[in-house]
């Protein structure tokens, strides 16, 4: 008989409303647990920790400490910032379309060659704001033919954009290996590049960081206001519904990818011309990678990106000040954003979905009456 | 000889790959795309090296020695497969995401245990008994010219039988179609009784323990040097690389992974050759031509769009029965 049927101890169903407090609440609780459990890993790992507990404190003081003790360190941190920001950014037009386009860190890096080798070539032949116009165009069209290639096999033949831009990244990698090996032989490192320089504003960092503010703005309106972000809505969330309602799903997804590329290329840019002033291959160091992580904690909402990216590069910049402090070799920054990053990732669960434990017998009866 | 000896080399270092992308295709046989491979492989060598340090100098049985490490260093890394798989078929949660978190995860974890330990303890004695059988007559081989037939140890053909058998099995077996079944379509298998969520953790967690077999052969065996593990989150990716190349079976890694070792290695032997006129910054052309086949092959199979080469239909989808 069915009512004898035994029912599941636990009943997962979907949430459809989820109160602005609560998304709150249960977020900033996932951070707090995570920081917990970081903590147990380093009391673990960090044998000054382990052998002296009460330096515990001072370990959490290193966030901030890393973050906010002079003032130069305060600009690295928006800079930082700034840069992670901007990529995540330029993933996010894609993502929006559900396009999984985990390319951005062979996107920025190819865009970041393209800058560079204009200033390699043509640095002190040109004018200078020529010569960063140039820098500027063969930046963008670098990042864009990038993401133009896996975006048209897409379109025509549906091939894995997932594995394509994940294999992109290291055609990019290697690319820039082999031309630093064209231009400096001897395979030492290229050094920095005087005619690679944009001009200073006020603070060296300045102009990243202003250019991450507009782009965040850019894209607000973009996404809600323009026909094409909402097109690019549209074809995320039912590729049959857009294609009814006589949206060009192969355009878009080919528009958008190069508005991603073009954006990457443009970071790449701002690294090379105003950050590094030169390039190497592991430049953009993973943070294409994090980069796709802020943009989906994000939820795909540029406002929120200046959050969740803040929130990343606070952990790597004080992790790497708890590596300094307490002298550990390896890589604590990367542990401590993982274990942040699988708390934040896992508490999406409890706003997506709802449990319900199997009601005691008692308790069910006395509902029945 | 030289030939030889070069081809041998390429087929010991193909063997990481083979663990790494049979691992990798039995979970993505399940639906999930793990792209944690990467830190996994780091956390499967910590963690096989972390016991080894233990017992390296312990002068036990080498057999024995090498059971353990081998124990130990699947568990550590089917540890980090439950990770992923409580957050993606427990807790639903992104499969990239997640898998990048993990990879970036496993990558720190692995440096930071891999610098506390010592080189002399886990390297030194273990690094001769995992190169059995052909070690033990190291001289006869080098007589030969064959000095590279000691890399191919235990683990070697561990990867090859691991291979065959994983290929066996998804190909010829009842779990195999089941666990096919789920990768297509969860909902259907849920439909036929199939318990979706068992297989899909246990596909996870012996595809990862497998895929970090792949980072303790690298380092003890293959590499056999201090700073191998530094290397290993590359071979990861491209692992995942070798899953697309070998679309989907097993067994086909074992051929991929040895022109995967052969593009990677040939690089340093042309170098030698004095009829090749190669110059230095040719190298990274070459290091880039195994993901560059990667992608042709991705292309010609989707072109092609034959139906048995194509990724398991819901690969990276979440499955929730209730939702429509």
């Amino acid at each position: 008989m069915a009512s004898e049927m035994k029912e599941p101890l636990i009943h997962i169903t979907k949430r459809s409303f989820v109160s602005t407090t609560r998304a709150i609440v249960v977020r900033i609780v996932a951070v707090l647990i995570a920081l917990v459990v970081s903590g147990i890993f380093a009391f673990l790992l960090i044998e000054k920790l382990s052998a002296d507990p009460s330096r515990i404190f001072e370990f959490y003081g290193c966030f901030i400490e890393g973050v906010f003790s002079s003032s130069e360190l305060v600009w690295t941190y928006f800079k930082d910032l700034a840069v992670l920001l901007c990529i995540s950014l330029a993933v996010t037009p894609a993502f929006r379309m559900k396009f999984w386009n985990i390319g951005a860190e062979g996107q920025t890096l190819v865009g970041m060659l393209g800058a560079v080798s204009i200033s390699f070539y043509l640095g002190g032949k040109l004018h200078p704001a020529l010569l960063i116009v140039l820098m500027l165009i063969a930046a963008i069209i670098a990042g864009a033919v990038w993401a133009f290639i896996p975006a048209v096999f897409k379109a025509v033949w549906n091939t894995n954009e997932t594995l394509f831009t994940l294999m992109m990244n290291y055609v990019a990698t290697f690319l820039v290996n082999f031309v630093l090996l064209l231009w400096v032989p001897s395979g030492n490192a290229l050094g920095v590049l005087d005619a690679c320089r944009l001009p200073i504003l006020g603070h060296q960092y300045l102009l990243i960081i202003i250019v991450a503010v507009l782009l965040t703005a850019f894209l607000c309106v973009y996404f809600k206001q323009s026909k094409q972000g909402y097109e690019i809505s549209v074809v995320g969330e039912s590729e049959r519904t857009a294609r009814y309602v006589g949206i060009n799903v192969k355009k878009v997804v080919i528009r958008t990818m190069i508005i991603s590329g073009i954006l990457c290329g443009l970071t790449g840019f701002l690294i090379g011309a105003g950050l590094d002033h030169s390039i190497t291959s592991d430049a953009i160091g993973g943070q294409g990678f994090t980069a796709i992580m802020v943009s989906w904690l994000a939820k795909f909402n540029p406002l929120f990106m200046v959050i969740t990216a803040g929130l990343v590069i606070f952990l790597q910049t004080g992790a790497g000040q708890i590596s300094e402090t307490f002298d550990v070799q390896g890589a604590m920054p990367n542990i401590i954003v993982g274990i942040i990053l699988f708390f934040i990732i896992g508490c999406e669960f409890f706003l997506n979905y709802e449990v319900h434990f199997r009601k005691s017998k008692k308790h069910a009866k006395g509902e029945a009456k | 000889m030289e030939w030889l000896n070069f081809f041998i080399e390429a087929l010991a270092f193909g063997a990481t790959f083979i663990y790494g992308s049979t691992g990798e295709i039995i979970t993505e046989k399940s639906g999930h795309l793990n792209l944690g491979i990467p830190g996994i492989m780091c956390m499967g060598g910590a963690g096989g090296c972390a016991i080894l340090n233990v017992i390296g100098k312990s002068g036990m049985d080498p057999f024995l020695m090498v059971a353990i490490g081998i124990i130990f260093s699947f568990i550590s890394a089917a540890l980090m497969g439950l990770i992923y798989s409580f957050l993606t078929v427990t807790l639903r949660c992104n499969q990239n995401v997640t898998g990048l978190a993990l990879t970036t995860f496993g990558a720190g974890l692995s440096w930071t245990i891999m610098a506390k330990l010592q080189q002399t303890q886990y390297l030194t004695t273990p690094k001769t008994c995992f190169r059995l059988p052909f070690y033990q007559n190291l001289k006869m081989w080098q007589e030969m010219g064959l000095s590279s037939m000691q890399k191919l140890g235990i683990m070697f053909f561990l990867a090859i039988i691991i291979a065959i058998v994983a290929s066996y099995v998804l190909y010829h077996t009842k779990v195999g179609l089941n666990l096919r079944a789920i990768g297509e379509n969860p909902a259907t298998a849920d439909a036929v009784g199939i318990n979706v969520t068992k297989y899909k953790y246990l596909a996870t967690c012996i595809g990862s323990g497998i895929a970090g077999l792949g980072g303790l052969y690298y380092i003890v065996d293959f590499a056999a040097s201090g700073d191998a593990y530094k290397s290993l989150e590359a071979f990861g990716w491209l692992s995942i690389a070798l899953v697309i190349f070998a679309l989907w079976r097993p067994h086909i890694t074992i051929l991929g992974s040895t022109v995967f070792g052969i593009l990677f290695s040939c690089s340093s032997m042309l170098a030698n050759l004095d009829f090749v006129n190669l110059t230095m910054s040719t190298t990274p052309i070459l290091r880039m031509l195994p993901y560059v086949v990667t992608i042709i092959v991705l292309i010609i199979t989707s072109i092609r769009n034959k139906k048995e080469n194509q990724p398991p239909q819901s690969l990276g989808l979440p499955y929730f029965r209730e939702e429509r």
